[in-house]
């Protein structure tokens, strides 16, 4: 038996100079916040990492005013190439101090080192990068010669992928020339404060960036905050409906990016070692806590008892543990609450009888760990197949023919991701066209570009972030011609 | 001999059929002037979920077309609607007391109208949608797809231009409609609908309810199976409350910013609401064929 343990390689948590406090950053100042202190914690530890100062209402109209100010004031006054020479000047400060980002997103976050190295730094970078180039360009998104930008836009974030999340809402709003109060999650507040302090060495103009930490009640307050033009979410979709309640008659932009349950589907003619590498990283990328993670696995019958062993013998191999080592495959979950949710929805799973597989990886005995598992036999009406588990849990189901897949994996209220695994062109673009998910990814999964439209279908939200459209996401594309008066047509008061 | 008149029975259109309301009610429509013109059905929530579920099987159908082919059913409709300009032309004359000559234009406009969007449908993708140069070897692109079941509340002042000019977006862009006529230009609604009847738009994919927005209003926006909203038709208080109801499903919502000048050129806000993007991603292969490269 050859023995695959390896000797730990950890990353220098000093290479994060991570300090004791953290402030807010509101009109180009890091000032104290008028809330709590709110303590942010290493996940991969359980240890106290560092405490950030958090704002209150008041703080927000603060924020919200001063990006009004820098709005109608210098912003708006540059050329769309001086708002792009910004944002490549931001690109460029993410490079030089990306292994420090990188750091500071593995400790506070939980996710495995060479993850927020490899993927979420650099594709931060690229995605401002990308974006100050649109800035000189908007002419030519379809929306006419000039396409105006919305104002101010308030902008709420998850903590799966912090600073990623960060550039995806800040660059293509600066790009198209509005301003932005964005709220980092509660649990993950640190690299976004990293990147206030780039944003503030690249002289960007005072308000044109705030960055206000604090929990959901800042989130909600600031969703709700009347000076706002344009409100862009990313979360929960339990959050995004009441957010869409909430805006209900104000007639305010919003986009949503919500939850999901991607399909994985794989055929029998599929190379199946790829097929297995593909559906390990569609579940246990960032440990799944990705809302467009391939949670349910759709396997083809004839295939499905030989795929599921070399899947579960290649899920026993991934090295779960301390996120700053470089061997990691399967880091923490973020939050000791985000572990209950999960394990709440395990026992859901065996209560409702489906089988539950576990891999036998030891895991550190402090931080908040979950060992990668497998749901097998899952039927569509379990919770496991139906409620997304954002954790390393992956349900199986099984299909006969293509009609059988695209129902199943059709069968959901969600519609953000799904994959398809198989050696016939036709087919796997036969079923890209009848999937109902934002984003389709044929023989891979969990890839992503600045350059690629991302978003949802039905309950996953809607409005696209990368690309062309997402550009046009933060731009006035009301063309629809109104009349100056209301129309009388001297018949609506008899009825 | 005198010929006595055969007034028309208004119905409602679901599933390319004229129904009654099973609720068995009407409700009476009349003329400029208040003289009575008809008994158009009032549809009831029942008559919603029908239409819903006659929409949603008009969807697979209409959005399984080719881009092509739904641009030449749009052509279709506006052919037709010409032929029947001056059924149009006196039913806005009476219902609204304009000139003959304001109706005229109207319905002629309405007729171009869907001549326009009839040239859309194979356009989107070009417009709308793009390649994507992603940086790993990838083949990506993102096109539009209808987003589905669309209920519409169609305006009034213009009895069939503004019903064509919110019907004929969601058309185009692949999508199965409910639409919700005017209270008060019922009749012009379900002389539309025979005129989508004898168009080769297959029943299902365009049904007509005719009674009242604010009573039918709730039931669409809370509806499961609709997919998406036009408000245009409501007012701010009703409009609101469907916004809120929207919420549950996550629906997408089109409001207009005002009240839209139909009579002008109309953009493309109304195409663009109604349409999700899709990206799809393909390997090309981990070494490009094409060329070398040593960036």
């Amino acid at each position: 038996m050859i023995d695959f343990s390896y000797a730990a390689a950890p990353e220098s948590a000093a290479i994060g100079r991570v300090r004791d406090r953290y402030l807010p950053y509101i009109d180009g100042e890091f000032v104290e916040g008028k809330g709590a202190d709110l303590e942010t914690v290493n996940p991969g530890t359980g240890e106290l990492l560092s405490v950030v100062s958090t704002v209150a209402e008041e703080d927000l109209d603060v924020a919200v005013r001063a990006a009004r100010t820098a709005f109608d004031g210098p912003w708006s006054r540059l050329t769309g190439a001086q708002r792009g020479a910004y944002l490549f000047r931001i690109a460029r400060g993410i490079a030089e101090r990306s292994r420090e980002l990188a750091v500071v997103e593995c400790l506070d976050n939980g996710k495995p080192i060479k993850e927020t190295r490899d993927f979420d730094v650099p594709t931060a970078a690229q995605h401002f990068f990308s974006h100050a180039g649109w800035a000189d360009k908007l002419e030519h998104l379809g929306l006419g010669p000039s396409p105006r930008p919305l104002g101010v836009a308030g902008q709420v974030i998850p903590w799966n992928f912090p600073l990623l999340m960060a550039a995806w809402k800040i660059a293509p709003a600066l790009a198209a020339g509005n301003t932005v109060v964005i709220k980092p999650a509660e649990t993950t507040p640190l690299s976004i404060l990293v990147l206030a302090e780039i944003i503030a060495d690249a002289d960007l103009p005072p308000g044109v960036v705030n960055i206000v930490p604090g929990a959901g009640d800042v989130g909600a307050a600031l969703v709700d905050h009347p000076g706002l033009d344009k409100v862009a979410f990313t979360g929960s979709t339990a959050v995004g409906r009441q957010i869409q309640r909430r805006l209900a008659g104000t007639g305010r932009k919003f986009t949503l990016e919500l939850g999901g349950k991607g399909a994985n589907i794989v055929f029998a003619d599929a190379a199946q070692d790829q097929a297995v590498e593909g559906v390990v990283n569609g579940i246990f990328f960032n440990q799944g806590q990705v809302c467009c993670a391939g949670s349910r696995l759709l396997v083809q019958e004839p295939v499905a008892e030989e795929f599921l062993a070399r899947l579960k013998s290649r899920v026993e191999t991934l090295r779960v543990g301390d996120p700053m080592d470089k061997n990691t495959d399967v880091g923490a979950i973020n939050s000791a609450a985000q572990l209950d949710r999960i394990t709440a929805l395990l026992e859901a799973g065996d209560a409702e009888g489906a089988e539950r597989w576990t891999s036998s990886c030891p895991l550190p005995d402090r931080g908040w760990y979950l060992a990668p598992t497998i749901f097998e036999q899952a039927s569509p009406s379990m919770r496991v197949a139906r409620e997304e588990i954002f954790g390393p849990v992956l349900s199986v189901m099984t299909f006969r023919t293509p009609e059988e897949a695209l129902a199943k994996a059709n069968n959901t209220p969600y519609g953000l991701s799904a994959g398809v695994w198989t050696e016939k062109g036709s087919r796997a673009m036969a079923m890209a066209a009848g999937l109902r998910a934002g984003v389709v990814w044929d023989n891979t999964f969990n890839r992503f570009d600045p350059t690629a439209a991302f978003g949802g279908y039905r309950e996953s939200g809607f409005g696209r972030e990368g690309g062309p459209a997402g550009m046009r996401a933060y731009l006035h594309d009301d063309d629809e011609p109104v009349l100056a008066r209301p129309a009388s047509t001297g018949r609506d008061g008899d009825r | 001999m005198t010929h006595l008149t055969v007034p028309k029975t208004y119905k409602l259109y679901l599933g390319g059929k004229f129904p009654r309301s099973e609720s068995g009610r009407t409700y009476p429509v009349t003329d400029v002037q208040g003289r009575f013109l008809a008994n158009a059905a009032q549809a009831s929530r029942k008559d919603a979920r029908d239409a819903v579920s006659a929409a949603r099987k008009g969807f697979t159908a209409w959005s399984g077309a080719t881009a092509y082919n739904r641009g030449q059913v749009i052509y279709r409709i506006a052919e037709m609607l010409e032929g029947r300009s001056a059924q149009f032309v006196e039913l806005i004359t009476t219902t609204t007391g304009a000139a003959a000559r304001t109706a005229t234009a109207e319905v002629q406009t309405a007729v171009e109208r869907l001549v326009h969007y009839a040239g859309w449908t194979d356009k989107l993708a070009a417009v709308f949608g793009s390649a994507n140069p992603v940086s790993a070897p990838y083949f990506s692109y993102s096109a539009p797809e209808p987003t589905g079941v669309v209920a519409v509340f169609a305006p009034t002042g213009a009895p069939l231009l503004g019903l064509v000019s919110v019907l004929a977006p969601v058309l185009a862009g692949g999508n199965a409609a409910v639409v919700v006529a005017a209270e008060p230009d019922a009749c012009t609604a379900i002389a539309l609908a025979e005129v989508l009847a004898t168009s080769d738009v297959s029943g299902g994919v365009v049904n007509v309810l005719t009674g009242s927005a604010a009573e039918l209003a709730p039931h669409l926006a809370r509806h499961a199976d609709v997919d998406a909203l036009d408000l245009t038709g409501l007012d701010d208080e009703l409009a609101a409350a469907c916004q809120a109801d929207s919420a549950e499903t996550v629906k997408r919502v089109y409001r207009p910013a005002g009240v839209p000048d139909f009579a002008a050129a109309p953009g493309t806000a109304r195409l663009r609401a109604f349409l999700e993007i899709k990206t799809v991603w393909h390997p090309t292969g981990a070494v490009s064929l094409a060329a070398g490269s040593s960036y």
